[in-house]
């Protein structure tokens, strides 16, 4: 890890969206859930007025989409008037929810309030089986009740399904699903192996033969209802023989704000080491944007090594992810193993060859924000 | 799709239209992307309010870019029919 940040040579874009992690506070506890380990408790929350000032500085740097997430975003006390104050300020918002935690009808308040979209998270097409994915019971009836607030709105809807071990079999009856609740995209996200998923791998990690039918049904299914739903579909990295352009690259479209206010390029960025993220109470986001050494770290192409640094394809993946080139190579300047140029792409091969038989029920460690001053984890 | 003359197309609800004054052009907001709609689509999707119909959104395009009107029309029935496929306009 002897890396040197470095300032990119071209003139630095301004970025497209901003994830703002409104807080970690959530009904649900979702083993694959993408916040860290370490969750932020309530009281290191940002206030109102500091999101405030967050999204009018995002919108003066060139940010046109608020992804309003969390955790739960909508157990913000002000969540309309935030909403509000990015409709003002000309940004489209979306609302990344679970649906669970606060009254149906507050949805009408958010559309009336300026909201462009709302994703809505479903864990199976079973009641029992998306409540025991979720650890809350429940919670399958209540996404039900507020996809149909959404739609009664009219405010457009997607659907977004992680897919793993439990509910791989069901993949295309989520895009069916999904269809029939009126939504007009769903995303079919196979998981990525980062903070609570990989803790829970073994359990999530799908036989090899049920992710390919998985892949290959919803493919079927996204040409033949093209003209009725957008299937987005995410692969398995793991399966795959190029990686992915982790958030389009690093530091290039991007910003993600923690409840607490630190700006990172991607919410696992906290798992690589050497890096100090910025604080929106310190830094204006567009000094961060531009001079944070770690959004510089791995920005562009000028950090990369063999065999990337040559590669046609290093301006169409950007070296696939920084935080799993780091979890499987210990480099996080290293090619994302995921690619099959990787000199470490075997890893990947012995991470699946981990695979393990069908897990008992209830085994998995859920995702839940217990105590505020719990010990330091390290990474992996 | 066929569009009718009468018809008074607009962007579907989830779609915005915006200029970007960072970016110096138009950008199509859209749930989990940006599109940059090329000059001519922009200036189109402008023109798609809700209020005016398809023909009077050619005769402006026609009277203010002085073009032939068949060639407009074309374009024009091109652009939204495909949108209206991706249910991206209402017409």
């Amino acid at each position: 890890m002897t890396h040197q940040p470095q300032a990119p040579s071209r003139p630095l874009a301004a970025p497209l969206g901003l994830l703002a992690e409104l807080t970690h506070r959530c009904a649900l506890g979702c083993p694959y859930c993408s916040n860290p380990l370490e969750l932020e408790a309530r009281s290191r929350e940002l206030g109102t007025d500091e999101w405030r000032r967050v999204f009018s500085e995002a919108a003066r740097l060139g940010v046109l989409q608020i992804h309003l997430s969390g955790g739960e975003p909508a157990l913000r006390r002000d969540i309309l008037d935030l909403v509000r104050h990015c409709s003002a300020e000309g940004l489209y918002t979306n609302l990344i929810t679970s649906g669970v935690g606060y009254k149906p009808e507050l949805i009408r308040g958010l559309a009336d309030a300026g909201l462009d979209h709302v994703q809505l998270s479903v864990q199976d097409i079973e009641p029992g089986e998306a409540d025991r994915i979720a650890g809350y019971r429940g919670a399958f009836a209540v996404k039900r009740e507020i996809a149909r607030q959404v739609i009664e709105a009219g405010l457009p809807l997607t659907i977004n399904a992680v897919v793993h071990r439990a509910n791989v079999d069901r993949a295309p009856d989520l895009v069916r699903m999904a269809l029939e609740w009126g939504a007009q995209r769903v995303e079919i996200a196979h998981t990525q192996y980062y903070g609570w998923a990989l803790t829970n791998r073994t359990l999530l990690l799908p036989p090899r033969d049920a992710a390919l039918r998985a892949i290959a049904a919803v493919e079927a299914l996204k040409a033949e209802l093209q003209d009725l739903i957008a299937v987005d579909h995410v692969l398995p990295d793991y399966h795959a023989d190029y990686p992915k352009a982790c958030m389009g690259g690093w530091g290039r479209r991007i910003l993600n704000v923690t409840p607490a206010g630190k700006v990172l390029p991607c919410h696992a960025s906290e798992g690589i080491p050497g890096l100090t993220f910025w604080n929106v109470s310190e830094h204006g986001l567009a000094e961060i944007w531009q001079d944070n050494p770690a959004f510089n770290a791995y920005r562009g192409t000028g950090w990369m090594q063999e065999p990337c640094l040559s590669c046609s394809r290093r301006e169409i993946d950007f070296g696939g992810c920084r935080c799993q080139a780091m979890m499987m190579t210990g480099d996080p300047a290293a090619t994302d193993p995921v690619c099959k140029l990787s000199p470490h792409h075997a890893r990947v091969a012995q991470a699946l060859a981990e695979e393990q038989p069908a897990p008992d029920k209830n085994e998995y460690v859920y995702r839940r924000l217990t105590v505020s001053n719990s010990p330091k984890r390290t990474p992996g | 799709m066929t569009i009718p003359d009468d018809a008074r197309p607009r962007l579907a609800r989830g779609f915005r239209l915006k200029r970007d004054e960072v970016r110096n052009a138009w950008v199509l907001l859209a749930p989990e992307r940006v599109i940059q709609p090329n000059p001519v689509a922009a200036e189109i999707l402008r023109r798609c309010d809700g209020a005016r119909t398809l023909a009077e959104i050619v005769d402006d395009l026609a009277a203010s870019f002085s073009a032939p009107r068949e060639r407009i029309d074309a374009d024009v029935r091109a652009l939204l029919s495909d949108m209206a496929g991706k249910r991206m306009i209402t017409v």
